[in-house]
């Protein structure tokens, strides 16, 4: 069994700023973390960290051990390329490329990968949309543009892009905040049905929404994790009073 | 090699390859302005700045009048651009018509590609022709409406960055809108408006094809708007094209005084717009 | 209009404003008036400058348009003294350096864009950025100077010989190093065209969306490939705009190609060979044209270059706000 992805003393900056303070985090394997506070807590910076998509931005630093599965991913010779196509990332805004067909988005971390294979890469990307629960609604049109489609199914697609390339590890950055309740719940059944296999970890504003999906919720205030413990006693009994102060809609 | 080798690889030979370009780019601004330098300023003297050309074959002189005649082009067409292109460009700013600023805004994109020896045509055509001489007034016409794309369009650029609630407190207020304009709107965009006019001045200042046969050039100080006047750009010219080592020399001294005054002009109006626009970040 | 309701003296009274900030009502109004006015007039002037424009080169081509037709554009002799004129070579030397100085001018200021704007460390950008700015900011006459004392004689006495040496079996390589000619212009024009390619392409490449580079990053992409991937596909037709500018540009370049291309109406196919430009056959003959159909016949050349570079900047335009309404116009 892996051990799923530790995070020991990781610090965080975008210049002077620091936006991350010594964060301890242990994800268990195949299951479900919310990353919940408000907004600046730094909960989108985390995720950032874990598949070191923090570093991208001008002037932004890291310190600290990110370990998958044993492996240091900040390690001198780890590779940020390689550590990105094992850990799968979804954003805040559906962003599939509107230059490519719904197929093309989807074969596209594949192609990458080097496989040119027509039936191997037909084969993956059906099981993609298939995953993304997308393949009913979008089978007949493989070859229109991504960019037709409405919100909740570009999000779906940008999931099937992601799964693609069969990640060990799904980041989520709010991946409802831009879309309608009913697209928002069809996303949450989907990370219902995908934490079977996947681990994910899902940054979100909403806490009935991390209620809902989580079996892990962490809370983040002001760069500092408050607590973490499994969902149902961080909602119900808090340890921490700013934590309680949060979920019970106090503050925040 | 394996495919993520490869793809390293290539990522780090796309990447030479761009510094690559960048440096071929640049290549040539440090040899234009090493030879400026070096070659302009051993002939550059205070004769350079206050004496007048002297006749063929006589070495010395100076390009006072070019210099001053370059001045006054610049003043003739900053007179009609600046205020023609900050009216027009406050109205297309605050107007609530859709089409007409959208025209207006590409009209003047397409103009400012327009040659501007074509401009040159135009003001023969409408001043040199009907006034049957060769005039100042022709150069400093052709000159602004080099300009006038330029300030209008950064004038609406900025205009429209003013906060609309500004505004609409001073009106509140009850002052009439030109008040508005002229004390609120006109004074928040200053900073911009002021680099809009430095970088048409910077750009209308190095002009030479449009004067060629409206302010046509002259050898003596011009005494009246109505003739022909001296320009450092044309001065330049008709010496760089001279058979005379001496006129080469002088055609390299004016060449450095009007870079000096051009780059001078550019980073004066990117000092003053520092922090306003093109901080747009982005991840790489 | 509400502004000018809103403006009316007694919603001031009744905010009560003190009296010295309100101007009396009449005074007000007709202030706006003249305002409205002013700012009116100024924008019909300059819709009016562009009209006139395109209406006083066509009146002033009259003569020429109605004695060659378009026998003008494909005919190559031009003889002022027995008033025979046929823009041919000039049209050809015009198409021929642009098109020289853009093979130069696009891969490298494409190339520097991409660099600027995706790979370069981050605090390498803004020098860069700056010094391609002072490219654009030299005056055309100055690149010309540079042209005909440091380019030509390097090219005459370097350059030339060596083409000729190792590819001199090609006839582009072939005839005497003059120095001066279509290879200099075109030179002398990519220098001149790249910082306008390097500046729109970057502002294009800025207005592609962050959550594009991430989408491709985030799949395990190298940074060359997210260029690839999510960059430049979706960037493609705000490139082509950038392109097409400096073409726009190069067509109706005159000083420095005036200076350096020899000034030779022929159409030869060796890049060494001098040739003559549409612009360049202006700047030097326009005051020298005695009869007025020679006139009319340079003016008529002056508005084709208006129409073609008029064509192709308003396709550029259109192409460069197609990605982006937020891309800011560059100029120099």
């Amino acid at each position: 069994m892996a051990d799923g992805i530790r995070i020991t003393r990781l610090n965080a900056w975008f210049g002077p700023r620091q936006v991350l303070r010594d964060i301890d985090l242990a994800v268990v394997p195949r299951s479900v973390t919310a990353i919940i506070g408000p907004s600046g807590c730094g909960k989108s910076t985390c995720v950032r960290c874990i598949n070191r998509m923090h570093e991208v931005v001008p002037g932004a630093r890291v310190a600290g051990r990110v370990e998958l599965n044993g492996e240091d991913l900040y390690a001198p010779g780890a590779d940020p390329v390689e550590v990105r196509r094992r850990i799968g990332m979804v954003f805040q805004k559906p962003n599939p490329f509107p230059t490519m067909s719904i197929f093309d988005n989807v074969a596209a971390g594949l192609r990458l990968a080097g496989v040119r294979n027509r039936a191997a890469l037909h084969e993956a990307v059906e099981r993609a949309l298939h995953h993304a629960a997308l393949w009913d609604e979008v089978k007949d049109e493989l070859g229109k543009s991504g960019a037709g489609l409405s919100g909740g199914q570009q999000q779906r697609l940008c999931i099937a892009r992601a799964l693609a390339v069969e990640p060990e590890v799904l980041l989520m950055d709010e991946p409802c905040s831009a879309l309608d309740p009913i697209a928002t719940a069809k996303i949450e059944e989907l990370i219902m049905e995908l934490r079977k296999e996947l681990t994910i970890v899902i940054v979100t504003h909403n806490m009935q929404q991390a209620a809902r999906v989580s079996e892990w919720t962490a809370y983040f205030l002001l760069g500092e994790l408050i607590e973490f413990g499994p969902t149902r006693g961080l909602f119900t009994s808090p340890r921490d009073s700013r934590t309680e102060d949060y979920v019970t809609g106090r503050f925040g | 090699m394996s495919r993520i080798a490869v793809r390293r690889a290539t990522n780090a030979a796309m990447n030479i390859l761009a510094a690559l370009a960048a440096l071929v780019v640049i290549l040539p601004l440090v040899l234009i302005l090493g030879f400026l330098i070096f070659r302009g300023s051993t002939a550059l003297n205070v004769a350079f700045f206050v004496h007048l050309p002297t006749p063929v074959g006589e070495p010395g002189g100076g390009m006072a009048n070019a210099i001053t005649g370059s001045l006054t082009l610049i003043g003739l067409a900053a007179a009609g651009g600046v205020p023609l292109g900050i009216l027009g460009g406050v109205y297309l700013a605050q107007s609530r018509d859709r089409r007409l600023p959208w025209l207006c805004r590409f009209l003047a994109d397409v103009l400012n590609g327009v040659p501007s020896i074509v401009i040159g045509i135009f003001a023969y055509t409408l001043i040199v022709l009907p006034m049957r001489r060769f005039s100042a007034l022709a150069g400093g016409v052709a000159l602004g409406v080099i300009m006038l794309p330029i300030i209008l369009r950064t004038t609406e650029e900025l205009v429209r960055m003013v906060p609309a609630s500004l505004q609409e407190a001073a009106l509140a207020l009850g002052l009439p809108q030109w008040k508005v304009v002229l004390h609120v709107v006109l004074p928040t965009a200053r900073a911009g408006i002021i680099t809009g006019v430095m970088v048409a001045v910077a750009r209308i200042a190095g002009e030479t094809a449009p004067l060629l046969f409206t302010a046509f050039g002259n050898r003596f100080w011009h005494r009246r708007l109505d003739e022909p006047i001296a320009a450092l750009p044309l001065q330049i010219f008709s010496y760089a094209i001279s058979p005379f080592d001496d006129w080469h020399r002088q055609a390299w001294a004016g060449a450095l005084v009007l870079i000096s005054l051009v780059l001078v002009m550019s980073l004066l109006a990117r000092l003053a717009t520092k922090g306003l626009y093109n901080r747009r970040g982005t991840y790489g | 209009m509400l502004k000018s309701e809103l403006a009316g003296a007694s919603t001031a009274e009744r905010l009560s404003v003190p009296r010295s900030l309100v101007p009396g009502r009449r005074r007000g109004v007709w202030g706006d008036r003249l305002y409205q006015a002013a700012v009116r007039a100024a924008v019909l002037v300059f819709v009016v400058v562009v009209l006139g424009i395109a209406a006083l080169l066509v009146y002033a081509a009259r003569p020429a348009l109605a004695a060659f037709g378009w026998r003008f554009l494909v005919t190559a002799d031009w003889d002022p003294v027995a008033e025979h004129f046929g823009a041919l070579p000039f049209v050809y030397g015009t198409l021929a350096s642009a098109l020289l100085g853009m093979l130069i001018a696009v891969p490298l200021g494409v190339g520097t864009a991409i660099y600027l704007a995706e790979l370069a460390p981050f605090w390498i950008r803004p020098p860069v950025a700056f010094l391609v700015e002072l490219l654009a900011a030299i005056p055309s006459v100055v690149y010309g100077l540079w042209g005909i004392f440091v380019l030509a004689p390097l090219l005459r006495s370097w350059v030339q010989p060596g083409l000729a040496r190792g590819l001199g079996f090609l006839p582009l390589f072939q005839g005497t190093p003059y120095g001066v000619g279509m290879l200099a212009a075109g030179i002398i024009l990519a220098i001149m065209v790249v910082p306008f390619i390097v500046a729109v392409s970057r502002e294009v490449l800025l207005a592609v969306p962050t959550q594009q580079r991430e989408a491709a990053l985030a799949l395990g992409a190298t940074r060359w490939e997210t260029t690839r991937l999510a960059v430049l596909r979706y960037a493609r037709s705000g490139l082509l705009g950038a392109i097409l500018l400096g073409l726009g540009r190069a067509l109706g370049e005159t000083m420095a190609v005036t200076m350096v291309i020899g000034n030779r109406p022929e159409i030869a196919l060796s890049l060494f060979a001098p040739g003559y430009t549409m612009a360049s056959v202006i700047a030097n003959e326009f005051t020298e044209a005695t009869s007025d159909l020679y006139l009319a016949a340079l003016i008529e050349i002056g508005l084709l270059l208006f129409v073609v570079t008029v064509a192709v900047n308003a396709l550029a335009r259109l192409l460069v706000w197609s990605v982006g309404g937020a891309v800011k116009e560059v100029r120099e």
